[in-house]
């Protein structure tokens, strides 16, 4: 049978010659970014698929060894910029495990309501892409809308929509006022209606669920074996979650669950991340509530935090450490020591390896990219799948190319 | 702050009955464990962790030159491999020196597929090669690229390859 020929793994060379090459990208709607695919088919059928990645490098790591610790957010951002703050948490989370600098407990509130508040809005855009990519527009733009108001929130909080550059080493830029919290509420009262509609537009509906059950599964075992971590192992049966099992921040405190599915297909993935933003919003409802008063940023005392203005300008401690921190050379010295830290991205374990030479630039900042260990395994889960189920898997696997490439 | 497990009694009294008393050396920091075999033990002490200590998931695999770091006396490239044990959730670091000409890293895809693209940037980045891997080309960076930009003697703005870039007029197309 000429099926079962173009079943082996290694085409012979008849076979070969019934196989033809189609060019994926880099500039093609359904990648959302810029990714290049060389397909190898057979009619409709993938028979190979050779990722081409590269076209969005930026060598954000080569200028991390160039900006110090607080300058290179501004970078970080720009990773993953479907949740921007995520990053900046992670990063100055490795940057103060160098230094071990303690976070006041408003501050480690206020890291987790924007982290979480960044992890809605990337699950929104990856649930909201992907039935968009599948046809179903509306689900989309009611996940948009919401992103939205979530802009609306770093807005209020930073200044910024889209980069908002928030925190500091020990601290964030501003502290919350009253307008942030409504706003974050707001969200919050938002989020139930539009998951609401999300789940009444796609859970049942027929076409969405065919495009997606039993499509780029991805079993338990390859899925650890290939490094996979956060939403997509997840939605393959592994239950661990960085929040969980080395908690950081204020996350102890809160009352969540950890959503895991079995199946390991685009479904899987798809019900994981809407389970996660539900997650999410609980989390954000207690953080609110249990919002602690006092202080944001670490106390200079502890003289890596950049002081801010008030105390700057009114206290003696205050300039002079404003000073030494913004003057470069001037002798604030860091451990000549490296880390890694890693924290729960909404796509997976986002780690920094911060190598540190005694000056306030780091050595080496090597980021652990979740979207680059995941999109690795789009080979394998897309083999013998139609060329209609690339972008239903492309967006499942949520693949950022500012992240990807760096 | 992390606070992850800390104890790695169990997982440093196994590698020592498998490398031998001396075989590798540990240091601290943070509570990030880091593990340094000789380059020859590498593949050994990364095997006998998946298989010995249950350390099933290879979070990440780096490079770092280390050349004119201050008061630096081992070799100008480091490669670092963060793993997990996904039951016990202890991390280690294992550290892997390598030095100039030719850096030679022995490659841990056979372990885990999932070193497959990071050992790949780090070849990109750095030049270090990894013996065995199934296909070591460049991966962030054009094929035809010359240099290894993440070097510490590559400078931050090039040596002019998007200046001096050839570009096709319309006309000459």
């Amino acid at each position: 049978m000429a099926t079962e020929v173009l079943d082996e793994p290694e085409l012979d060379h008849d076979a070969r010659e019934a196989t033809w090459t189609l060019n994926f990208g880099p500039q093609h709607p359904a990648t959302h970014t810029t990714l290049r695919l060389v397909l190898e088919l057979d009619g409709e059928r993938i028979v190979k698929a050779t990722p081409d990645i590269g076209y969005l490098h930026s060598g954000f790591e080569k200028l991390g060894e160039h900006l110090n610790f607080n300058q290179y957010v501004t970078i970080v951002d720009r990773k993953n910029y479907i949740s921007p703050p995520m990053n900046e948490v992670a990063w100055h989370n490795a940057v103060e495990t160098l230094l071990d600098v303690e976070l006041t407990p408003r501050c480690q509130y206020i890291r987790v309501i924007i982290g979480e508040l960044a992890r809605i809005s990337d699950h929104l855009l990856c649930t909201g892409a992907a039935a968009l990519d599948l046809g179903a527009f509306t689900a989309f733009l009611f996940a948009f809308n919401l992103r939205e108001q979530i802009y609306d929130v770093y807005e209020e909080m930073s200044g910024y929509r889209f980069h908002p550059g928030y925190t500091r080493v020990g601290g964030v830029l501003y502290d919350f006022n009253d307008r942030v919290l409504d706003r974050i509420r707001g969200v919050l009262k938002s989020f139930e209606n539009v998951y609401g509609d999300m789940e009444k537009l796609l859970f049942k509906n027929r076409i969405f669920l065919d495009r997606l059950r039993g499509v780029g599964v991805l079993s338990k075992a390859d899925a650890i074996a290939c490094s996979c971590t956060g939403p997509i192992a997840r939605a393959s049966g592994v239950t661990n979650d960085l929040r969980k099992d080395q908690p950081y921040l204020a996350y102890p405190e809160f009352d969540f669950e950890v959503p895991y599915a079995v199946e390991g297909d685009c479904w899987a993935r798809f019900a994981v991340r809407m389970e996660e933003m539900r997650q999410s919003s609980r989390i954000l409802k207690q953080a609110i509530e249990k919002l602690p008063s006092g202080p944001v940023n670490a106390p200079i005392a502890e003289k890596f935090p950049l002081p801010d203005k008030a105390t700057t300008y009114n206290s003696m401690e205050g300039l002079i450490q404003h000073f030494e921190l913004i003057m470069p050379n001037r002798g604030v010295e860091t451990p000549r020591d490296e880390v890694y830290a890693a924290i729960e991205s909404p796509n997976g374990e986002l780690g920094y390896y911060l190598v540190s030479d005694g000056s306030q630039t780091a050595w080496r900042v090597r980021t652990r990219p979740p979207s680059f260990v995941h999109f690795s395994v789009f080979p394998k889960v897309i083999k013998n799948h139609l060329l209609a189920d690339i972008v239903a898997v492309l967006g499942s696997l949520s693949i950022i190319a500012a992240e990807l490439d760096r | 702050m992390n606070t992850a497990t800390t104890d790695h009694d169990a997982t440093l009294r196994t590698l020592t009955d498998i490398l031998g008393e001396g075989g590798f050396t540990t240091s601290s920091f943070r509570g990030n464990l880091r593990l340094r075999p000789p380059t020859a033990r590498l593949i050994e002490m990364l095997k006998a962790l998946r298989d010995r200590c249950g350390f099933n998931l290879l979070s990440e695999v780096g490079g770092v030159d280390y050349l004119g770091y201050p008061g630096r006396s081992g070799t100008r490239f480091e490669v670092h491999y963060v793993l997990r044990n996904l039951a016990t959730l202890e991390m280690v670091i294992v550290k892997a020196g390598v030095d100039d000409p030719d850096p030679t890293l022995p490659t841990a895809t056979d372990l885990w597929p999932g070193a497959n693209w990071m050992e790949r940037e780090v070849f990109d980045m750095y030049g270090i090669r990894f013996e065995g891997h199934p296909d070591l080309r460049r991966i962030l960076m054009p094929q035809e690229f010359a240099a290894y930009p993440l070097r510490k003697d590559y400078p931050l703005r090039g040596r002019g390859e998007r200046h001096n870039f050839p570009r096709l007029t319309r006309g000459e197309s």
